[in-house]
């Protein structure tokens, strides 16, 4: 299902994972629980669009086919979107954002501290930045599942709902393929399988004290970071997302 | 102006302490949260910061509208950290009165079942992108216009949060310009868009600054307690002299054809908005009254149980910690 250059491949993986899941917590604008929540949500969303900037623009350099980093956002279609199917999820209730959100960001975190010992050059320099941004993210994500887990009883019932929903999601993230493969024998990315011994490190922690049950399923939902079968999610989110620049094409915005 | 129509509370303090209060408004002191305060000033300092606080946030929603639709990465970017000052001014507004003894859950209560209002622009609809450049360039403008002049109003904690907010909406209303600009200098659709965002936005602007300072009774109070500084109709003016030219070098044109230069009063003669249409708005007849109130209900409604469990699990925090001390 992959490209024939799996660099390019990778990169469009780090850049529409940020897309995507950037565009829904977008979604929260003016409809979060309380106003603090608003402003880390936009904060968390424009962070993300940065990081996509900045990995989509490289994907485009590399690929060298004069494409820009708004091409590859706005003018392809779902089957050439590397992102995971965590990201694609519909935002549910605030605790389905949130264990989205810790989930993603932990594995996110792991990633790019990886990156920032990238062979590659432009890699570890966006590595670099992102990572400063995901820190916090990660810790604020944590620190709010830790909050509903330990909180009242039906916000422990609601975030455990959203662990038990989002967790089929996580295997994807850490199951190499070709691709993975490929960017660890060239010294771009870590090692997946490593990484999740961390990732399950300190998810455990952050559940433990959250007083929530991690399934015992190692079951895994695939086919979004491969192209090969998104969710029905990811067209109506493109359908949005890509409107105006399919409505208008050309036009300088 | 995010708040209009504010009415001056009536006072019934010791006439000495009154006077005492207007000499040190007078000669221009601050104002602070612990200082005595005529009620009346108190009580109108709530509702016109609340509902300030309230436009900000009620104001997310027509922003937040195009946040998933922006045409690209850039404008997406812009328009995100927009929103996300606009809460932050909510955040500040809402700060401020709570120093006057009001809290932020019980303003939120009154924005929530209608006793508090929030600025009548937020009640339309946004239809194109080019909504977003109106709103920033026509919208936070006039806020701006009637901001800037905040900044000096005599109670400390609102005149140092409107220092700030003014930084930023200057940003904005750039923004909003830019986006203007591409619009106008782009495709027959770009332009036709950029007309009809104009068409739409301009009297709803003009009501910004709340009807003619001859039918309204209550400034009059408000002025000698700098919590207002100007008359509705001046930073009308103003605001339509400053834009008209600025609508001109995008090649648009103002809606108004009775719009003429007036040398000798040195502004423009223009058509005032439909004051009937205004009431209608604040009344809750507005194209989007409905909506704006039911999202902000709905949000409030659908997040008690984060707010509850993240104040439980405090709580328990809080009795942890002291158990162990």
């Amino acid at each position: 299902m992959s490209t024939a250059d799996p660099y390019f491949d990778f990169l469009c993986r780090m850049g529409d994972n940020t897309l995507i899941l950037g565009h829904r917590v977008s979604e929260w604008c003016g409809h979060s629980p309380v106003l603090e929540e608003d402003i880390a949500l936009a904060n968390i969303a424009l962070d993300l669009i940065g990081q996509t900037q900045m990995w989509l623009g490289l994907a485009a350099e590399v690929e060298g086919k004069g494409r820009t980093a708004d091409d590859l956002a706005m003018l392809r279609d779902v089957w050439d979107f590397r992102s995971a199917l965590i990201v694609e999820q519909p935002n549910g209730d605030f605790g389905q954002t949130l264990m989205r959100q810790f989930l993603f960001d932990t594995w996110h975190l792991l990633m790019l501290q990886g990156l920032t010992k990238s062979c590659e050059p432009r890699v570890a320099e966006i590595a670099a930045k992102a990572v400063k941004e995901v820190m916090y993210h990660v810790e604020r994500s944590g620190d709010t599942v830790i909050g509903l887990g330990d909180g009242t009883e039906e916000s422990h019932t609601k975030i455990q709902a959203a662990l038990d929903l989002m967790w089929p999601y996580v295997g994807e993230l850490f199951t190499p393929d070709a691709v993975d493969e490929a960017m660890l024998a060239a010294g771009i990315a870590p090692d997946l399988t490593e990484m999740r011994k961390t990732f399950e490190a300190q998810v455990s922690a952050v559940m433990a004290e959250a007083t929530l049950t991690i399934p015992d399923s190692r079951f895994a939902h695939k086919g979004g970071k491969s192209g090969f079968q998104h969710t029905e999610h990811l067209g109506h989110l493109l359908t949005n997302m890509q409107w105006l620049q399919r409505a208008y094409p050309g036009a300088n915005w | 102006m995010y708040a209009q129509m504010i009415k001056s509370e009536a006072t019934q303090d010791d006439p000495e302490k009154l006077a005492a209060f207007q000499v040190r408004i007078d000669a221009g002191d601050k104002i602070e949260p612990k200082d005595w305060m005529p009620e009346g000033y108190r009580k109108t300092l709530i509702r016109q910061i609340g509902q300030h606080a309230h436009s900000e946030i009620v104001g997310q929603l027509p922003e937040g509208n195009w946040i998933t639709r922006a045409p690209t990465l850039e404008r997406k970017a812009i328009l995100l950290a927009k929103v996300q000052d606009e809460a932050g001014h909510g955040l500040y507004l809402y700060c401020a009165a709570e120093t006057l003894g009001v809290t932020r859950d019980e303003l939120t209560e009154m924005l929530l079942d209608g006793r508090m209002k929030y600025s009548s622009i937020f009640n339309y609809p946004t239809l194109t992108w080019a909504d977003m450049g109106a709103v920033g360039w026509l919208v936070d403008g006039a806020a701006i216009m009637n901001q800037v002049p905040l900044q000096r109003t005599s109670f400390g904690p609102y005149s140092r949060a409107m220092i700030r907010i003014c930084k930023e909406e200057s940003f904005h209303q750039r923004q909003g310009y830019d986006i203007m600009m591409k619009m106008a200098n782009g495709t027959e659709a770009q332009k036709r868009m950029a007309q009809d965002a104009l068409n739409r936005m301009w009297f709803p602007s003009l009501m910004m600054f709340g009807p003619s300072d001859a039918e309204s009774v209550h400034s009059e109070q408000s002025m000698s307690w700098k919590i207002k500084m100007n008359g509705n109709d001046e930073l009308r003016q103003k605001f339509v002299d400053q834009t008209v030219p600025q609508a001109e070098f995008l090649g648009l044109t103002v809606p108004d054809p009775d719009l003429k230069w007036n040398e000798t009063k040195g502004g423009y003669d223009f058509t005032g908005p439909d004051w009937d249409e205004f009431f209608d708005v604040l009344r809750g007849n507005g194209p989007c009254n409905k909506e704006r109130l039911a999202a902000r209900n709905k949000a409030w409604d659908d997040g008690a149980w984060v707010r509850d469990g993240l104040m439980a699990h405090a709580e328990k925090k809080r009795a942890a910690k002291l158990a162990a001390e």
